[in-house]
């Protein structure tokens, strides 16, 4: 076994447990913080792939930002009393017969599609696609504009969070 | 290629080593005595008023939005730093340019949360 299996199996057994257990909890900041987890075995899936950038994102953006927001929107409703979802009638079954679904499509992609040996031009032009450095050259070469519509974007964000946030209710 | 991150990966090992070791090894040799006022909630002296899932102030969002989006600009300038050298030499002053620009679109956003008391708890 090579080292990328073991390190495949690794963060792929950590992925699905930790959503399996994130999905199971009844306490939704644990949910959340399992879902960071879960996160970070994905970062590490990523790297596997060669997608240096994407799993660097993956910490900073998901694991950091993202989770943030999510346990200070847990804290701002207190979702203790919403409703159950199970309450609606016949949701059970309908999650189960999309899951099912979800299921049988991955089982016939993973045990009857067509594993060639040898690696198309495309997939070998595209392994040092990920790293950052040729994000890098491409971002601030060909991509130039969007780089800079990307900073409009965000300061458009702040000001949109400033007025939300800060408005005075009477 | 992997093997360059190998040591990041040691990291995060002894990382989690460290944690549980500590944990799990003051919960074996720890002397347990325990009674009811040890066992109460201890919060700051005080006695506890109402229970732990209390609704946060809404002020509290701002400053996460704020923190997602300073995030988002590092994401930027992450690939920019790696690539700067070699652009440098390429292109001369006008990846430097592009990058301040970017910044200080930023910063007026920056500018502006600050003017308006976005920064101020009250």
């Amino acid at each position: 076994m090579t080292l990328e299996t073991i390190l495949f199996i690794l963060f792929a057994g950590i992925a699905a447990t930790t959503s399996v257990l994130m999905i199971t909890r009844s306490n939704i900041v644990i949910a959340a913080l399992f879902l960071i987890l879960n996160f970070g075995a994905l970062a590490g899936l990523y790297l596997l792939l060669n997608a240096q950038f994407l799993a660097v994102t993956q910490v900073i953006v998901y694991a950091g930002a993202i989770m943030v927001l999510f346990l200070f929107v847990i804290m701002l409703l207190k979702p203790e009393h919403e409703r159950s979802i199970y309450k609606i009638p016949g949701m059970k079954i309908f999650a189960f017969a999309i899951a099912f679904l979800v299921f049988v499509q991955l089982a016939y992609l993973i045990l009857f599609s067509s594993s060639s040996e040898k690696v198309s031009p495309d997939v070998q032009a595209s392994i040092n696609a990920g790293t950052i450095e040729t994000i890098g050259r491409e971002l601030f070469t060909n991509y130039i504009l969007p780089f800079e519509a990307a900073g409009f974007l965000l300061l458009a964000a702040t000001i949109g969070a400033l007025i939300l946030a800060k408005k005075k209710i009477e | 290629m992997i093997l360059e991150y190998l040591p990041i990966l040691a990291v995060f090992g002894f990382a989690i080593v460290f944690a549980l070791a500590t944990v799990f090894s003051s919960e074996i040799f720890g002397p347990k005595r325990p009674n009811a006022e040890k066992l109460s909630t201890y919060e700051s002296g005080m006695k506890p008023v109402g229970t732990t899932s209390e609704r946060v102030s809404i002020k509290y969002y701002l400053i996460a939005m704020l923190f997602i989006i300073f995030d988002l600009e590092v994401v930027f300038i992450y690939p920019w730093a790696v690539q700067f050298k070699k652009l440098f030499n390429q292109q001369g002053i006008s990846v430097f340019v592009s990058m301040v620009i970017f910044l200080v679109v930023l910063e007026l956003g920056y500018l502006y949360v600050y003017k308006k008391g976005g920064f101020k708890w009250d």
